[in-house]
């Protein structure tokens, strides 16, 4: 190990650590918060569907209308049923029959 | 070569290669002739290509416009064939051959905004691994920190452009709203997929040498003596976001937890 590495082996590298530590663990910062997630049908405007899987599926980017009902956007878990769109729609944890796109 | 062998050999020459007859044995019942059916698929695996590309880069396509595109697409699949069963590979040197090609020299920026789709698909598509606690790392003893070994999430990839490709990218993707950009300047990107999601974020000034450093294996005393030395490396500030983002998933003492 170079001397420069050794350098950074002291106070400087326990310090900086300690300080990250305490931030990653407050509140609204940690990934705690953001790891629920569903999927929620019917609620992403169109072309802006999630999952970006790539050539050779068929999913990324493809909802033709807005609120497609079977297309789904990732949503903070527990707020997918209660979401309120426009036009009375609520979103749905399983595939919905409206707002399909004309064949 | 076996016969079956032989057929299939010059059955995908004749696929891929325009110029070639149609492969010898091929029958046909009614018409259209054999000659015109195989054409036919031949077309068909053509578009596929492109379209594969297509579907793989589609802020590049937004940049350059569908023509450009096709036209790029085309000549890129016309010397590059697919090395794997495996649609979604498919394109992978897409970037590179966008660094060569004429037509694209006014887009500097191009390859590297291809780079960054790249980037996201294969994020999109690495293992899922659940984060580190943070409360791992404080248990460290702090004489053990430099030697540290902090494991990337699979995910993890590092994009060093000399363009604002993040910027770019954004604008072209529906994230940003258009606007003049400065192609001076440069941006580091971590693209990553803590979870469900692929997330692409700007790295701070050093960060990228860092996150690079432990992505080779590099201790933590290591990997922070290398970005010290990038002007603006603020280490505890880019450890917390790498540790609240869920950049790490693992963490272990190396050889020095036997000197112990």
């Amino acid at each position: 190990m170079s001397n420069i590495t050794r350098s950074m082996s002291g106070l400087a590298l326990a310090g900086a650590v300690a300080a990250a530590v305490g931030a990653a663990a407050l509140p609204g910062t940690g990934q705690a918060q953001e790891t629920a997630k569903e999927k929620c049908f019917g609620v992403a405007l169109k072309g802006q569907n999630d999952c970006a899987a790539g050539p050779g599926t068929t999913c990324q980017g493809t909802s033709r209308v807005d609120y497609q009902g079977n297309s789904w956007k990732y949503v903070a878990k527990g707020t997918c049923m209660t979401m309120e769109l426009p036009g009375g729609r609520h979103g749905s944890l399983m595939a919905l029959k409206r707002d399909l796109p004309k064949a | 070569m076996s016969p079956l062998a032989d057929l299939q050999h010059g059955f995908v020459r004749a696929l891929l290669d325009p110029d070639e007859p149609p492969p010898p044995g091929l029958a046909a019942g009614a018409a259209p002739g054999a000659e015109r059916r195989f054409a036919v698929y031949r077309n068909n695996v053509a578009v596929g290509l492109v379209n594969a590309l297509r579907a793989a880069y589609p802020a590049v396509e937004r940049i350059v416009g569908e023509a450009f595109f096709a036209a790029a697409a085309r000549a890129y699949s016309g010397t590059h064939f697919p090395a794997r069963p495996v649609l979604i590979d498919y394109g992978e040197a897409f970037p590179e051959f966008l660094e060569t090609f004429p037509p694209a020299r006014r887009h500097r920026y191009l390859a590297d905004v291809a780079r960054l789709e790249r980037a996201r698909l294969a994020a999109y598509h690495a293992a899922d691994r659940p984060p580190l606690p943070p409360a791992r790392l404080a248990e460290v003893a702090p004489d053990a920190l430099a030697g540290l070994v902090l494991v990337l999430h699979p995910s993890a990839r590092v994009l060093r452009s000399r363009f604002p490709v993040l910027t770019v990218w954004s604008m072209n993707a529906g994230i940003l709203d258009p606007a003049p950009v400065d192609f001076g300047r440069a941006e580091d990107v971590l693209v990553f997929r803590p979870d469900w999601e692929v997330e692409v974020r700007l790295l701070s000034p050093g960060a990228a040498v860092f996150v690079e450093a432990l992505g080779r294996g590099c201790r933590l005393g290591e990997a922070a003596a290398r970005a010290g030395g990038e002007p603006g490396f603020d280490l505890g500030a880019v450890l917390a976001d790498c540790l609240s983002a869920g950049l790490f998933c693992d963490l272990n003492l190396g050889e020095e937890e036997e000197d112990r």
